[in-house]
């Protein structure tokens, strides 16, 4: 099930990345030598919402960092619409505007005496007018749904989940085209977690920006992607939709993974005799094919 | 017996300005009472800023109180005299995994415990040896802490906690940071410190799932104890959890989503064998 690398580099106007052949060798030369990466082939459409899931040391930050051109591929080469990153004189820091890179906990990142300076500070580095910063600045804290009574306060009175947005809205500030988070919700409560994922869902829906969110949440991977790539030992092992992807639960138990709780539980009722599709991944979907096989709908 | 009992423990976090003076005071834990029978293995959930950080580092001295008193195992935690033994009954274990281990080999890490309470060196192997098959790390002994995995790591710093004989360990969201199978380790192994050494576990956590097998659950909020009772008792009480921030294992959120759309099922559902079952039931 290896991810096929046809199909590339086809200049589709709607692929937005694409990763062609790429390796990266870590430590080169070195005793610490070793293949991070390796013939990472994928093709990634404008507007897609994609969750990279795989376990700790298995590829996805190094591939994210190549996305935006932080780490450079030993082989292989990345499109960004069209154009080589790798030719001489690509505009890298171009690139990084359009390519937003949101860290692990982001909120430590957070240095400013206010909010809003903190969030002026990426789109200020691309050499706006400090008017257009604010502007940009304001825009980005309404975005993630950051409380405008707030924007004075220094960012480090706040809380975790609202440090976070502020974090997010710094990157969002540089008008990205993508934005790439890796694990935004480690450590946030529950509803924190639902709040920054919705909030990241309706960054795709309404401004249309091509979302990476690298976690290690299968149920919240199965709630909110369209597509999830599974990485291992630095190559991609499959590469589906939530439904066709956790029908590999058991090998993805094999890599240290898991598939959401309601994958087990509706393979558990079918092994039980109840006639009921087992690709349901969310709580919804269970639901309503546990009624339907009930003979329940309508009720 | 209580392993730690607090009786309306207060604590706030007062923030000054350049002057010193007093711009804010935020009150992290409100008159907590509660107590901590030894044995147990204890869950506490609470949204963030709740106080569940703050109160675990009053088990075990990180912090004391400034009104109320906190037992740990007997002793005052406001006695200075008595704080090293404090932190040799209660050891911690934090989030970040790479935070917490200092050595260049894993064994010689879980010794650094031990080597500093002045443990005989034969002893400390033996210590070492012990604490490393509790959370199945023995034959990672003569590796380098910085090739283990995230779950592998937290291991190793319960490991560490454990060589120093703790009758209780307090885990604060350990399995953060991990993918799903650190999870099931570290977890796996806390259990089995509880199960088979007795060990008292607190184990505080945003993952759901990981508290249906406890004792006895904690709930925080603003600084006070806003629910306890046994798994079954708390996540039966589906909206009072989301009204916290909370929530409920996926099994046990499906049980009351089909009971709403008018299945016959229990609250409380905790396990997928128990939910198979019941809703096998329902088939006429």
């Amino acid at each position: 099930m290896t991810a096929s690398c046809q199909g590339e580099a086809k200049g589709e106007e709607s692929v937005s990345i694409i990763i062609d052949h790429v390796n990266y060798i870590f430590g080169k030369g070195t005793e610490m030598e070793h293949k991070a990466l390796r013939d990472i082939c994928l093709s990634i459409p404008d507007g897609q919402f994609i969750g990279i899931i795989g376990h700790t040391g298995s590829g996805k930050s190094t591939l994210m960092q190549h996305l935006n051109g932080l780490l450079k591929a030993s082989e292989g080469t990345i499109y960004y619409n069209g154009e080589d990153i790798y030719e001489k004189g690509y505009d890298l820091k171009k690139l990084r505007s359009k390519v937003g890179l949101v860290f692990q906990y982001p909120e430590h990142q957070l240095f400013a005496e206010t909010v809003l300076a903190d969030v002026c500070y990426g789109p200020r580095n691309q050499g706006l007018d400090k008017k257009e910063c604010e502007l940009r600045a304001y825009d980005a804290l309404k975005k993630v749904g950051f409380p405008e009574d707030y924007i004075y306060s220094s960012p480090f009175d706040l809380s975790g989940g609202q440090k976070r947005r502020v974090a997010i809205a710094g990157v969002l500030a540089m008008k990205p085209e993508v934005l790439i988070l890796d694990e935004p919700t480690a450590g946030l409560d529950p509803k924190g977690r639902d709040e920054i994922l919705g909030l990241i869902k309706e960054l795709q829906k309404k401004e249309n920006i091509t979302i990476l969110l690298v976690s290690h949440s299968m149920e919240d991977v199965a709630e909110y992607v369209d597509r999830i790539v599974v990485m291992n030992k630095g190559e991609i092992l499959l590469d589906n939709t939530p439904k066709k992807v956790f029908s590999h639960y058991k090998e993805l138990e094999a890599i240290g993974l898991s598939a959401p709780q309601v994958t087990y539980i509706m393979h558990a009722l079918r092994e039980n005799g109840m006639n009921v599709s087992e690709d349901a991944t969310t709580i919804s979907e269970a639901a309503e094919e546990i009624l339907r096989a009930l003979g329940r709908t309508g009720s | 017996m209580d392993i730690i009992k607090t009786e309306d423990v207060l604590y706030e976090y007062i923030r000054r300005d350049d002057e010193g003076e007093v711009t804010g005071i935020t009150t992290a834990l409100d008159h907590i009472s509660l107590g901590i029978k030894k044995g147990d293995f204890i869950a506490i959930l609470g949204q963030n800023g709740s106080g569940k950080s703050t109160l675990a580092k009053h088990f075990n001295a990180i912090l004391t109180p400034e009104e109320g008193t906190v037992w740990v195992d007997g002793m005052d935690t406001n006695d200075v005299d008595k704080i090293w033994d404090i932190r040799q009954s209660a050891g911690m274990v934090f989030q970040n995994p790479d935070n917490q281990i200092i050595g260049q080999v894993v064994e010689e890490d879980v010794g650094f415990g031990p080597e500093n309470m002045g443990v005989p060196t034969e002893e400390i192997w033996t210590r070492v040896e012990e604490s490393l098959k509790a959370v199945g790390m023995y034959e990672y002994r003569k590796h380098s802490p910085n090739k283990l995995s995230g779950g592998q790591k937290q291991r190793v710093s319960i490991a560490g906690v454990l060589a120093m004989k703790p009758k209780c360990i307090v885990l604060d969201e350990p399995t953060a940071m991990l993918d799903p199978q650190g999870r099931r380790e570290v977890i796996e192994a806390a259990r089995e410190l509880n199960k088979k050494e007795g060990v008292t576990v607190i184990l505080i956590t945003h993952y759901m799932e990981e508290v249906v097998n406890a004792d006895k659950v904690f709930v925080m909020d603003s600084g006070k104890i806003a629910m306890k009772g046994t798994p079954k008792q708390i996540f039966s009480l589906v909206d009072d959890l989301k009204a916290l921030r909370l929530d409920v294992p996926q099994v046990t959120l499906l049980a009351y989503e089909l009971k709403k759309k008018g299945l016959d099922l229990p609250d409380g559902i905790l396990t997928v064998d128990e939910f198979v079952n019941l809703v096998s039931q329902q088939r006429g």
